[in-house]
């Protein structure tokens, strides 16, 4: 009698929830089938697609040029770091030499972009957690970065100012000045927000051990960027793989040591220090010179050079109309994004378009991991695991 | 990067190394522009992965990605390519298999749990089938979706359009109108010498006959 009773009692406590997609926790158009024993996460389903745009499809449509601002719809939080991968990608098939002052230029802007994605992840981290003040003090430094985008590119997001050879046009010199003014205020915010939440009782409550990933899960489960300097691994592809001037500039890699949500916070806000230190050397030692290549296939001529040329002004057509080619081949350029590996891989046959171009978003692998994370957790923390792992749904669904 | 003498030493090494130990799983092997490619036999793609991981002088233990390629006019139509990373010794290796189509390739989820999302994704991209997928569902289309997407035949503009009927108060799906054809450019250039037949051509030869 006594064992019938607790099956049924049992039964009643296993149901199904389902979490999103409209959820100001799920980070975007997430849906969450969660299998629940009381409020023992069981199991959890995520699926994803809702986003899906068939970035790959259309790319395989477009000339090399016409195709990059598809990589600022992708992680729309660092829009600039998803062009730089693509970029290096057509730069390593094609052989291309990009100029000094370009490398800095996109060291410079891929750091501003890591800030503006890392500032968006704590702050709504804190949020999914319940701290309100910290989002907005966190956007209003984000306001400013924006704008520093849009003087240099026109676009506060969708800025398609990489360019394969270099950048589209070379920075005002006030701009770089006010960049520079920039980081000191912005080193004292960032104190200000960590008073706010590190200690936070309530937000260590809420993420201290839970969510923890060792190495060996981080390794299995194709883990990079935060999700495993988190737990201990110094791997920073900006020191494995070096790419741009990123060997010439001082910077240190922050690692965790539990690898639970509180350390990679931890580490987002570390870093968020060393891309400032990143930003003051780029300007330091930005020489002066073109942006782009001069005299080259991919890049277009200058607009003097095309009021007296007719050579100029046929390469512009050509340029925007054809578009360059490059040698068949494939490649595979991978950038530290804010949010771990950004690859681009890419096959060309010797068109003016890729043939097939395969992103390989950071977001996807450690989403998928969601199951073996959340398994024997509580509800609530599925959101603050979520929280920790930096979602942004543009670039898991492409 | 790519270039670092030290670096295409570490993979010329690699690539002896390979040579010597898996001489069954792997057809052919190659390294351009600094990135090793590695040809593997299909029926061996498990044991392959499997040595990759655990072997000392490859500790390729992350898999960063596996993605589909179409190649209509072969006849082992789709490539897996299978993309591996060392964070222990810094290096990087692409594994490649071909399939025909409807044919299955072994699933690497035992080896890698981190391949269940990519293999589902290439399966609802291309339809490449992965025997022993635990869950081989569809992962980024809509749900009831029909086709794979990024095959070569699979028009750009897709072959259904949705809208909200107000009669039936819901989304309705319907064959794609389109008001202009899709305009697929011809970019041969008359500077590099034409080719024998341009695009639209047949056109002409049709209205002939």
């Amino acid at each position: 009698m006594a064992d019938d009773a607790k099956t049924v009692a049992d039964d009643d406590r296993k149901f199904t929830i389902n979490f999103g997609p409209q959820h100001p926790a799920a980070h975007g158009v997430l849906r969450l089938v969660l299998d629940l024993d009381g409020e023992i996460v069981e199991r959890v389903d995520p699926h994803i697609g809702l986003l899906h745009r068939g970035t790959e499809k259309l790319i395989e449509y477009k000339t090399f040029l016409q195709a990059l601002p598809y990589f600022d719809r992708l992680d729309y939080v660092a829009p600039m770091n998803q062009e730089h991968a693509y970029c290096l990608a057509i730069e390593r098939l094609g052989g291309i030499e990009v100029p000094r002052r370009a490398q800095f230029i996109r060291v410079l802007f891929s750091e501003i972009g890591r800030i503006l994605s890392h500032l968006l992840n704590v702050t709504t981290q804190a949020l999914d957690v319940g701290a309100l003040a910290p989002i907005t003090w966190g956007f209003e430094e984000r306001e400013r970065l924006m704008v520093f985008y849009e003087r240099a590119s026109g676009s506060r997001l969708h800025a398609a100012y990489f360019r394969p050879g270099g950048v589209h046009q070379d920075l005002p010199p006030d701009l770089i000045e006010d960049i520079y003014k920039f980081c000191d205020p912005f080193l004292k915010s960032l104190d200000e927000i960590e008073g706010l939440i590190t200690e936070n009782r309530i937000f260590k409550q809420r993420n201290v051990d839970i969510g923890v990933v060792s190495v060996e899960q981080a390794f299995a489960w194709g883990f990079s960027g935060v999700m495993v300097r988190g737990s201990g691994l110094a791997w920073d592809l900006r020191r494995a793989e070096p790419y741009e001037v990123y060997s010439e500039l001082d910077f240190k890699i922050p690692i965790g040591k539990n690898g639970d949500c509180w350390d990679r916070y931890l580490c987002r806000m570390e870093e968020m220090r060393e891309s400032v230190k990143i930003i003051r050397q780029c300007i330091d030692k930005m020489p002066v010179g073109p942006v782009l290549p001069e005299k080259s296939k991919v890049a277009p001529p200058r607009r003097a050079e095309m009021k007296a040329s007719m050579e100029a002004l046929i390469h512009h057509f050509k340029l925007y109309t054809e578009g360059f080619r490059l040698p068949a081949g494939e490649v595979y350029a991978a950038i530290e994004a804010p949010k771990g590996e950004f690859g681009v891989y890419m096959i060309t046959d010797g068109g003016n378009r890729p043939y097939r171009l395969k992103i390989r978003a950071p977001g996807f692998p450690h989403l998928a991991a969601m199951d073996a994370m959340c398994r024997g957790h509580m509800l609530s923390d599925v959101s603050a695991i979520l929280g920790s792992l930096d979602i942004v749904f543009g670039e898991i669904d492409r | 990067m790519s270039e670092h003498p030290a670096r295409v030493d570490m993979l010329n090494e690699l690539v002896r190394h390979l040579g010597s130990a898996q001489t069954n799983a792997i057809r052919s092997m190659v390294v351009v522009g600094g990135e090793l490619t590695v040809e593997a036999r299909r029926d061996d793609i498990v044991p392959l992965m499997r040595f990759l991981r655990d072997d000392s002088q490859c500790r390729f233990e992350t898999l960063v990605d596996v993605c589909g390629v179409d190649w209509p006019e072969d006849t082992e139509r789709f490539e897996v390519v299978y993309h591996l990373l060392s964070m222990r010794l810094n290096q990087r290796i692409r594994v490649k298999v071909r399939v025909a189509d409807g044919v299955s390739v072994a699933s690497i989820v035992d080896v890698f749990p981190a391949a269940n999302w990519f293999e589902r994704e290439a399966f609802d991209m291309y339809g490449i089938l992965f025997s022993g997928h635990p869950d081989l569902r569809r992962l980024l289309t809509d749900y009831g979706f029909e086709g794979y997407p990024l095959r070569k035949d699979f028009p750009l503009t897709g072959r259904v359009e949705v809208r909200y009927d107000e009669a039936a108060r819901r989304v309705v799906y319907e064959p794609i109108k389109l008001i202009q054809e899709y305009r697929n450019f011809d970019f041969e250039s008359p500077w590099e010498g034409m080719m024998s037949q341009l695009p639209g051509d047949e056109k002409a030869r049709e209205a002939k006959s």
